[in-house]
């Protein structure tokens, strides 16, 4: 069983939530991402996001469109990550890690090559923000082939017969974007989430995950109320953006703030 | 991916995209879910309306009078002489209302924007061109328009700036990235995707997610109607050869469409060579042989380095400088019906001088690609042969470039 499914079925009969923090990786600099990611699991997340910076993240906001400079002024490469996986995964076997981005970085190493590498150093899915399910129809097979979750977004502006085709292509989870924006823009309404959520909830028995607009603790408690997870980029990512002159007080920072959404989520 | 290029056959280029929007393996909809629906949308208002008779009724009769259509197809006699081969005509879309070729598009977009009840339009723009013809339509039919350009264009073409808020648009420099057309796409996306509900994004090239290749392609295609029945009419026969510069390829579409299946007549792409091809300070996907790659919504020849990153571009004119290029034109290539080439900013000052002196008609830098690789071809070539050149914008917005580059200040 995939670790992502496993990590769902535990929740599940414990009857929690899951908590998926996101951070670019290579972010302040490439020697942090696997001590951050470490850091993040201490502090309670679930499953990991990791961000592939790429120089035109065309659906990000401000900080994440930030964090990928810095990171790609590090050097930090699509390679460099799968190292940092592989990296992780010599201490941490079951944590699952989902690899974010956009499509251009996986076109140059190619498809069939990047799935093989991305499963063999043990990432668990991947989600690529610029690449819905028509688009998929080479690559979803191979990274299912391999064991790997093809991971799609719903949006608010997703038509039923839309999400009727992400359901059936999806895997792992589905990523339900909050709000009509980019990462990190304003806060989202739970409410409206929950109103977005139950027809997807007939359609598919995928976990619902919900990302943009999660700030603190009280919006992802909010979340967890209605959703199956709790998606967090930007509020972390913002904390690394105030701390690269002292990247040695980052992880510390990623733990306390994941922490009090862990506590607030589980009160 | 669906067919391979290489089994394409010209006759089957008229029948370009597919029903997802796919030319060859280049094309389709990358885009973020959030936009999925308004490309739907979008998709669906065009193909209903494309056939409409009102609808093409209102669109010629705004070209005809609003852009002053059908364009002047012009002997450069003069010119022609002292490059002493074929003969040289210039299709005259400088001489349209507000200065080039991408008022036939605004013009397209904006009737879609019309029928849709949207208030507010955003567009990208690069040189300005876009800009000014996108704020130009929405002033006329009283929407709200905000228009993106990086900040390094908004220094170099300040002249389109002023228009543009003197048109009544908002203009937003975009700081992000190389701070040029890709990174004022970019920021157009994102606004786009944050206020989808009451905006349009009218885009300026053949490029960005399905269906825009092909609606963009549609409008400017009555560019290269015009040139063939004017050049039947006046030459007597079709053109030996077509030539049109390419940034993301809206007017080299728009000329070379209705030829395509025209197998005698030669067609060539003319990309931003910048410093030259071999200082790798170039905007040349096409003809340096760029890797394929995804930006923007759409699969082409995009440059990028081995990790995937696009890469900085660089060009005199502002509306060229951009790392892909429409993936109409990445099938063109592979399936051998165009050929691209690259000029570099030094030719083309040279012939953008040459056609000022010489026949009294100052082109855009971005046109006067177009006319540098003329300078080349027309040589090895009859003078009973013809060269249909799209004159795509006139030069009025580069004269401080220019300027600047002769030392002179205001």
């Amino acid at each position: 069983m995939n670790r992502i499914d496993q990590r769902f079925s535990e929740l599940k009969e414990q009857g929690r939530k899951a908590l998926i923090p996101y951070i670019t990786a290579g972010d302040p600099a490439p020697q942090y991402t696997v001590g951050f990611m470490h850091a993040l699991v201490e502090a309670g997340a679930d499953i990991i996001e990791l961000g592939v910076p790429f120089s035109d993240p065309m659906a990000d906001g401000p900080v994440i469109q930030k964090a990928c400079e810095r990171a790609l002024k590090q050097g930090t490469r699509l390679v460099d990550l799968l190292d940092m996986v592989a990296e992780f995964r010599q201490v941490d076997t079951k944590t699952p890690i989902v690899l974010m981005g956009y499509l251009n970085p996986v076109e140059r190493i190619g498809y069939e090559t990047f799935a093989d590498k991305a499963a063999s150093v043990g990432v668990d899915g991947v989600l690529v923000v610029d690449m819905p399910p028509e688009e998929a129809d080479e690559f979803g097979p191979l990274l299912k082939a391999r064991g790997l979750a093809a991971i799609f977004l719903v949006a608010p502006t997703t038509s039923n017969a839309r999400a009727a085709t992400i359901c059936a292509h999806g895997e792992g989870y589905l990523y339900y974007v909050s709000l009509k924006g980019v990462t990190g823009a304003a806060t989202l309404n739970a409410d409206d989430v929950a109103e977005h959520l139950a027809p997807l909830r007939e359609m598919t028995d995928l976990p619902l995950c919900v990302g943009f607009g999660i700030r603190d603790g009280v919006t992802a408690a909010e979340v967890a109320k209605v959703a199956d997870g709790v998606i967090v980029g930007s509020a972390l990512v913002n904390r690394i953006a105030e701390s690269v002159d002292a990247p040695e007080t980052i992880a510390g920072q990623l733990k306390s703030v994941l922490g009090e959404m862990r506590t607030a989520m589980d009160a | 991916m669906t067919v391979s290029a290489t089994e394409t056959k010209f006759s089957d280029l008229t029948r370009m995209p597919d029903a997802r929007g796919h030319f060859g393996p280049y094309g389709g909809r990358f885009v973020s879910e959030t936009l999925s629906f308004a490309l739907e949308e979008l998709e669906q208002t065009y193909l209903s309306l494309r056939d409409d008779p009102a609808f093409q009724a209102e669109f010629d009769r705004d070209l005809a009078h609003y852009v002053g259509r059908p364009s002047p197809l012009y002997h450069a006699e003069r010119w022609s002489q002292s490059l002493g081969g074929a003969q040289i005509w210039l299709k005259r879309e400088d001489l349209n209302h507000t200065g080039a070729h991408k008022v036939n598009n605004t013009i397209g977009q904006a009737l879609l924007a019309k029928k849709t009840g949207k208030p507010r339009v955003i567009a990208e723009t690069g040189a300005g061109q876009h800009g000014v013809a996108t704020a130009t339509v929405a002033a006329r039919l009283g929407l709200e328009c905000d228009v993106y350009m990086g900040a390094a264009d908004v220094q170099r073409q300040k002249l389109n700036v002023y228009r543009m808020r003197l048109l009544g648009a908002r203009v937003i420099p975009v700081e992000s990235g190389t701070r040029t057309l890709k990174d004022a796409m970019n920021e157009a996306l994102r606004d786009w995707v944050t206020n989808v509900d009451n905006t349009f994004y009218i885009i300026g090239t053949v490029a960005g997610p399905h269906p825009y290749p092909q609606l963009v392609r549609d409008f400017n295609s009555v560019v290269g109607r015009e040139a063939r029945q004017q050049s039947l009419a006046q030459i007597g026969r079709l053109p030996d050869a077509l030539i049109a510069c390419v940034g993301g390829g809206s007017n080299a579409l728009g000329l070379f469409y209705p030829f395509v299946e025209d197998d005698a007549v030669a067609m060539y792409g003319v990309e931003a060579g910048g410093d030259g091809i071999e200082t790798g300070r170039h905007a040349a996907p096409l003809s340096t042989n760029a890797p394929r790659g995804v930006l923007h919504g759409n699969r082409t020849y995009l440059m990028s380095d081995e990790a995937g990153q696009v890469s900085d571009t660089h060009s005199i004119s502002a509306g060229l400088d951009y790392p892909g290029v429409g993936p109409e034109h990445a099938l063109w290539k592979d399936v051998g019906r165009v050929s691209y080439v690259a000029a570099n900013d030094k030719e083309v000052l040279e012939a953008f001088r040459e056609l000022t002196h010489m026949e009294g008609i100052m082109p855009a830098l971005e046109s006067a690609h177009a006319l540098a690789h003329a300078k080349v071809l027309a040589p090895t070539m009859r003078p009973d042969q013809h060269i249909v050149v799209n004159l795509s914008g006139r030069g009025d917005k580069d004269i401080m470039t220019v300027a600047n580059i002769d030392g002179i200040e205001f």
